[in-house]
């Protein structure tokens, strides 16, 4: 196997001191893959927002290690760390600048990180606006003159920008109307293996996670209690906490409530 | 076949703005007999919250808002009642439970005192004590047991959850004949909002209350709904019992939804169109063409 992209060993984040500290994230280790997509699931307040924060270098773990392709990240990262891993958040417009257009936004993230010839980037950033499924005239508006699902393509446009290779996705569409939803999720996929991106993808969602992930790391009060690949977790979860998450999704089809009652009949039977 | 407690008929809306008339409703029309859970489904923006608002008597009092058609309730058509008379009606014969539970409860308030306003506006008469009792018998009913402690808090003490249960037991107090739900529970976690959705299933069937139940997640309606309307951009476009419209769903615009959903068990993520034409097509309605 090759080495992971990134791997986190015995990481902690703990909010506060003494007796009102908070244990936000308790000793948590995993390895990605390059170009796997990981989701993380849990309830919230389990620790799933401070995990990404920490990825993405915002701030540094209490304890513990992040490692980006074999190499540990400081506390203070390097630009080059900091264009690798990049966020697509839910609500991206408290991330656009208002007073920027789309293309400035764009350009910005080239200029900064390097990327392309000067007298190519206008060129650039086209290029990425199709890639993300927007015409070019979309250059020149606000942000506040886009959808939530356009500033969503936006978002994941100036990611590519940096060409980063590891996202972090923080509910990327759970504010999205569902056909919306629908297309930017086919969207992500097929960056993904276009460009052999690796996505860390938190959410609450467990139908989106179920169709998105390859594997799936489930978080409660902080410790991730489950990592398994999708298959696995959603046909034998090992937990009684995630066959709770997964038995308390509102479904649609005969399917999907057979296996909500499978899971549900399980937790039953663990109950003391 | 009774009366409707809801019935809404060709309901059109325009907002005022400068640049002239924008119509957001486009003649909608919608009935809900006394007990009966129906839904309204659609995306954001599609007119759903106005509605709720019109039914509430909330928006004919805005002077931008352009209301024109009927809308009675238990018989009697708002629009020829005083603001007055429509205020009256709500918090005593239809409530309302929002969004996101912690922040439509008053933060500086006391449960108990809340409770007590809540019961006033049926009963202005109502002594403390007495509004105390009632409170703490309501929230047994959701499955609050500590009722005391909870009355005693502020919404800020209590969690996300149990600020939903109070807010459901607080829109029941009054026995209304018809609660309207817009989106309940969204901002919960999905372990929260299905019990909570159970318990006020559970209480409205109780109390024989009519519901008008808003959302955009298909999932949650097919758990709650006998019935279900889907709007698109102000304009209802299929209606009928919701085993039906899942089992059938014949207006393309609620194929698209249906379609786009993900499901629990995989099946990876549909390729989705662009709004096609079709979803201007006109209503569908599972009832008119069934024989009955
Ligand atoms: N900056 C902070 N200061 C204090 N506590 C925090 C901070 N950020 C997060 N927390 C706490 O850490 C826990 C985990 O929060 P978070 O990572 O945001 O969870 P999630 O994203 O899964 O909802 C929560 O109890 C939260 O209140
Ligand atoms: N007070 C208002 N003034 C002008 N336009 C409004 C107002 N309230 C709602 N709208 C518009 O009416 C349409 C329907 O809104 P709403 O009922 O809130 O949608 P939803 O289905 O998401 O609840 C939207 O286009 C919205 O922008
Ligand atoms: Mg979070
Ligand atoms: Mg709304």
């Amino acid at each position: 196997m090759t080495a992971p992209i990134l791997r986190l060993s015995d990481v902690s984040r703990t909010f506060g001191t003494g007796d009102g500290a908070v244990h936000a994230v308790r000793s948590v280790s995993f390895d990605v893959a390059a170009g796997e997509c990981l989701a993380i699931v849990g309830e919230s307040g389990s620790g799933k927002s401070t995990l990404a924060n920490m990825i993405l270098g915002i701030y540094p773990p209490t304890t513990g290690e992040i490692a980006l392709e074999g190499t540990v990240l400081p506390a203070r990262r390097a630009l080059a760390h900091r264009q690798a891993i990049q966020l697509v958040q839910q609500n991206p417009l408290s991330s656009l600048n208002p007073k920027r257009s789309i293309g400035a936004t764009l350009r910005l993230a080239l200029d900064v990180h390097g990327i392309g010839a000067p007298a190519d980037r206008a060129a650039i950033v086209g290029a990425l606006l199709e890639e993300v499924g927007l015409a070019a005239e979309y250059a020149r508006r606000a942000p506040a003159a886009l959808s939530g699902g356009q500033r969503q393509r936006v978002a994941i446009a100036r990611a590519l920008a940096c060409q980063s290779r590891v996202v972090v996705l923080d509910e990327p569409t759970s504010a999205l109307d569902v056909l919306v939803q629908a297309r930017v999720l086919r969207l992500l996929d097929a960056l993904r293996a276009e460009r052999g991106l690796t996505y860390i993808f938190i959410t609450h969602d467990l139908s989106v996670v179920r169709n998105i992930a390859d594997r799936i790391a489930v978080f409660e009060k902080g410790r991730m209690i489950e990592i398994g690949d999708t298959e696995t977790i959603f046909s034998a979860p090992s937990q009684t906490y995630t066959r709770r998450l997964i038995s308390a999704v509102p479904v649609i089809t005969g399917d999907e409530l057979a296996l909500r009652d499978k899971l549900a009949a399980h937790t039953k039977e663990d109950a003391p | 076949m009774s009366a409707p407690m809801l019935d809404i008929r060709d309901l059109h809306l325009s907002f005022k703005g400068h640049t002239g008339l924008t119509e957001v409703l486009h003649g909608i029309s919608l009935h809900i007999q006394p007990g009966e859970r129906v839904a309204l489904v659609g995306e954001s923006g599609s007119g759903k919250s106005v509605t709720a608002r019109i039914v509430l008597g909330l928006l004919q009092d805005l002077p931008s808002a352009r209301i024109t058609g009927q809308v009675l309730f238990d018989g009697r058509d708002l629009e020829l009642m005083s603001s007055r008379a429509r205020h009256a009606l709500r918090g005593t014969a239809m409530s309302m439970i929002f969004q996101d539970p912690t922040s439509s409860l008053n933060p500086v308030f006391r449960i108990a005192d809340q409770f007590h306003d809540v019961l006033r506006r049926a009963d202005p008469s109502v002594a403390k004590a007495a509004a105390h009792d009632r409170a703490a018998a309501i929230l047994a009913e959701v499955s609050i047991r500590d009722a005391q402690r909870v009355l005693n808090a502020y919404p800020f003490q209590l969690s996300g959850g149990m600020n939903q249960r109070v807010m459901i037991a607080m829109a029941l107090a009054n026995e209304p004949a018809l609660l309207i739900a817009d989106e309940p529970g969204t901002a919960l976690d999905v372990t929260v909002q299905a019990q909570t959705l159970q318990l006020m299933r559970r209480l409205v069937e109780d109390h024989h209350t009519a519901v008008l139940f808003i959302s955009h997640n298909l999932g949650v309606v097919r758990e709650f709904a006998d019935r279900l309307y889907v709007i698109y951009k102000g304009r209802m476009v299929e209606q009928g019992p919701t085993d039906a419209v899942f089992a059938d769903p014949r207006h393309p615009y609620t194929r698209a939804l249906m379609a786009a959903v993900p499901h629990l068990t995989g099946g990876g993520i549909p390729e989705i169109a662009e709004a096609s034409p079709d979803f201007a097509a006109p209503l569908v309605d599972h009832e008119a063409e069934a024989p009955s």
